[in-house]
């Protein structure tokens, strides 16, 4: 099955990216030197994919989609859901930041005018379960009869374009709201620590060649002035 | 039906910088002292370790040490005539909870104000007439001066180990410091921390066009250091982690590492956490207060806590709410002009900028929040502001404070935000640029205030502080014109790109701004024009003193922490060399 073999090929290109930044310049990590040890097979072992806990069936999928779009895979990394960014949403909706810890929850409820910030009732994980039904609504009207994920990937980009700009006309729901929200949770799972679920293989770090934990430069800000200074970055775990 | 508990000599409420400080000091005095913090404690040893506090998603993103929005809150409008609605979670400031309170997450940046800050009104009545002043600018003099506060500037600089570097020391110039500060006693602790690559283009490009550049001064020790608590502190790593959070060195100052191990082990000092203080008991006629109702959000039950002395020292709306509900003091009405509690809140006009300069390598996560350079040229009257047509002004400097990438991440206008593209932009940009900021003052104006909400209600069925604020034409127009001399600067750096920003028209609850709240409980001279005097003792009750940010009469061009600490410092004498001895007010009104 072709829908099969799309993820499929996805995972191989992640499992290969100490390689492709190391031949783009990124980051040179000790392992990605020595030669991978010879494999019997010429694939290794497929993994098992994380089940959603938080999301359902329908709003993963958008997630996937849509964390694909705004993460395309490339030579620098593989798409969003290949690095956790999907994972990491769902882990964090159903946080207690998912669950509106913290957050003033008593009415009464009015809207308020922008500079009075957020003012809905809904916690994180309700404000993106009405904004996936919404935008999936938007896009069946829109793009005849689909949701969102079943778009290809010109029109999926367009429907975020059109989102972010405020051109996307919801039914009862901001879609630019949605769209800072969506975007701002992808970027965290993409760059948070990979301990969260997202940042698979520390791509997002390598990408910007940030070297995550380790961090006494006392001695190296002078040593490295005007030279860049690259580490294999180091995460939460690392040192667990 | 609160349970009384047995008087004590001193109740501190709200356990931050001046929390610490006047605990340590009424200790000191002899007396015993209870803190009351609402929030929980926070050890060093125990939560401020490796590899905890590399989590920036914990504290930068979710903000685990800052106040909890579900048990307390504000409401906030724009305008008197707009209606409030509550801050769900906060944005633009981020007052912190538990021991420590925002001297845990705060950016450590050290200033003094300038001297003629404290003699505001009087200033530019002198220079440029008293009809200059609109009368919609309810700015005031502070009732203390430069001079007599310096002695407790430096016992803060030293509690601190701030890095600096002096630029008047006793009077006599010094090269290579800020030739508009105030004179000095003494030298800073330790010497300035390192400069980064931004800050040090910044500071060549300042001297050729004739500004003053110097290094920030920052409460981060440059190097070991014994405090005169006898805590020693560890020399900063540059590690780029410790915004909005702790440092593991021990070289960020907090109340946590530099006064509370000394509290500690005090035997006269007793720290209760998670209570929240509802009410000041308040005897009008006797002009004192006599304890504090407060209820034990780990049992649920509620106490009465008399004490012979009160300090409250929670953040400025925490402060403001205690006086309108216990009715200490007149609330202020903007309409008529009449009352104080709640008046001249102010703010911090913050604007800035990035500059990118493609190819060069500024490794951006080596850092800490004051390594900056700065010029002063163009805050308070440093400058002549004939025919500019507002007041005020602000520093100017270029920060390297770290580069977290979830936050700290920036790139120029027109590269795509995601999708094609962006990774590639993210990879040039990331590492190449460096960020500017102008810390403008902000002078009171009469519809900016707090008052009590007349609908939301905190978890404990209280009233919620009501903040009404917005930007004047006076900010805007200050603001401006520091972005302008910014831009000036930032041109000379030659960067390949450079971009500033503005602030909005209007002052949004959203997204993160500046933590630089002040006003509500304002020092003054009289009872007429202040709730507090210049000891910081109420002037409806003599055993009442308020602390913090919330008695600046306005804000001025400066992070407000080094005034905070030295007023600490200075109501603490008051208190402990003549209140003591002959408790009653300290000023006759």
């Amino acid at each position: 099955m072709s829908e099969d073999t799309v993820p499929r090929r996805k995972f191989l290109l992640g499992a290969g990216l100490a390689g492709t930044a190391l031949a783009a310049g990124l980051a040179e990590p000790v392992e990605a030197q020595q030669p991978a040890p010879a494999s019997p097979q010429a694939t290794p072992p497929a993994q098992e994919p994380e089940p959603f806990v938080t999301l359902t069936a329908l709003e993963a999928a958008f997630i996937v989609a849509a964390v694909d779009t705004l993460i395309p895979a490339d030579e620098l990394s593989p798409s969003g859901s290949d690095c956790g960014v999907a994972i990491f949403i769902d882990r964090q909706l159903g946080s207690a930041w998912g669950g509106g810890a913290r957050m003033y929850r008593t009415g009464p409820f009015m809207k308020g005018k922008p500079e009075q910030g957020y003012q809905l009732a809904l916690t994180p994980r309700e404000f993106f379960a009405a904004g996936i039904t919404a935008a999936n609504s938007w896009t069946r009207k829109t793009y005849g009869g689909k949701e969102f994920d079943r778009l290809n990937a010109a029109d999926r980009v367009a429907a975020l374009k059109a989102m972010e700009e405020g051109k996307a006309e919801f039914e009862h729901f901001n879609a630019r709201a949605f769209f800072t929200q969506l975007h701002g949770i992808t970027m965290a799972g993409f760059f948070s620590d990979p301990i969260y679920g997202g940042n698979r293989d520390k791509v997002g770090w390598k990408l910007l060649g940030f070297p995550g934990l380790p961090a006494t430069y006392a001695d190296k800000i002078d040593a490295y002035r005007n030279k860049r200074y690259v580490a294999d970055p180091q995460s939460i775990a690392d040192f667990s | 039906m609160a349970t009384k508990l047995k008087e004590i000599d001193a109740l501190v409420i709200g356990m931050g910088f001046s929390g610490a400080i006047l605990a340590r000091e009424l200790t000191k005095a002899g007396l015993n002292v209870v803190g009351l913090e609402r929030g929980p404690d926070r050890n060093p040893a125990e939560e401020f370790t490796l590899t905890r506090l590399r989590d920036e998603l914990r504290y930068v993103v979710r903000l685990e040490l800052m106040q909890d929005n579900s048990i307390d809150t504000i409401s906030f409008r724009n305008t008197p005539d707009e209606l409030a609605l509550p801050v769900r979670r906060f944005g633009a400031f981020l007052p912190g909870e538990g021991v420590g309170g925002t001297g845990i997450h705060w950016g450590a940046l050290h200033w003094r104000f300038l001297p003629t800050d404290f003699r505001i009104k009087s200033a530019l009545a002198e220079k440029y007439g008293a009809k200059s002043i609109p009368e919609s600018m309810t700015i005031q003099d502070w009732p203390v001066s430069y001079d007599e506060l310096e002695p407790h500037y430096d016992r803060f600089d030293k509690l601190c180990g701030v890095s600096g570097q002096a630029g008047n020391l006793r009077g006599k110039p010094i090269a290579g410091g800020n030739p508009f500060e105030g004179a000095r006693s003494e030298d800073y602790p330790n010497k300035p921390v390192k400069t980064g690559i931004g800050p040090a283009i910044f500071r060549d490009a300042a001297t050729s066009l004739g500004y003053h550049p110097f290094p920030v001064p920052t409460a981060t020790s440059s190097a070991p250091y014994v405090n005169p608590e006898g805590i020693t502190l560890g020399a900063c790593e540059y590690c780029g982690h410790c915004n909005r959070t702790a440092c593991e060195a021990n070289a960020k100052a907090s109340p946590n590492v530099n006064v509370m191990p000394v509290l500690r082990t005090e035997p006269k000092f007793e720290l209760r956490t998670r209570v929240f203080v509802t009410k000041l008991l308040y005897d009008k006629q006797a002009k004192r207060v006599t304890g504090v109702v407060y209820t034990d959000m780990k049992t649920g039950e509620e106490y009465e806590q008399p004490a012979g002395l009160v300090v409250l020292s929670s953040f400025v709306f925490g402060n403001t709410q205690q006086l309108l509900l216990a009715g200490i003091g007149e609330a202020y009405d903007p309409k008529t002009g009449k009352g104080v509690v709640g008046k001249n809140y102010c703010y911090q006009f913050e604007a800035g900028g990035e500059a990118f300069f493609e190819g060069r390598e500024f490794n951006p996560f080596m850092g800490a929040p004051g390594m900056a350079t700065a010029i002063d040229d163009f805050n308070g009257e440093n400058f002549d502001h004939s025919n500019l047509g507002f007041f005020g002004g602000g520093y100017i400097a270029c920060l390297n404070g770290g580069a977290p990438p979830i936050g700290g991440r920036v790139l120029p206008k027109g590269e795509p935000r995601w999708g094609v593209g962006w990774k590639q932009a993210e990879a040039k940009w990331y590492r190449c640029n460096t960020r500017f900021n102008t810390q403008g003052s902000v002078y009171a104006h009469r519809d900016n205030f707090m008052d009590l909400d007349p609908t939301y209600k905190d978890a404990l069925g209280r009233p919620l502080v009501r903040l009404t604020y917005n930007a004047t034409e006076n900010d805007h127009k200050m603001s401006r014109y520091l972005v302008e001399k910014m831009e000036g600067v930032i041109k000379a750096m030659k960067p390949t790109h450079y971009e500033v920003h503005n602030r909005p028209k209007n002052f949004t609850i959203v997204p993160y701004q500046s933590t630089h709240c002040t006003g509500g409980t304002m020092m003054g001279s009289d009872p007429g024009n202040s709730a507090v005097n210049r000891y910081l003792q109420a002037w409806g009750a003599h055993n009442l003193f308020v602390q913090g940010a919330s008695v600046f009469p306005q804000q001025h061009g400066y992070n407000p922490t080094g005034t905070l600490g030295a007023l600490a410092y200075w109501s603490a004498k008051a208190i402990t060399e003549k209140y003591l001895k002959s408790p009653g007010p300290l000023v006759h009104a």
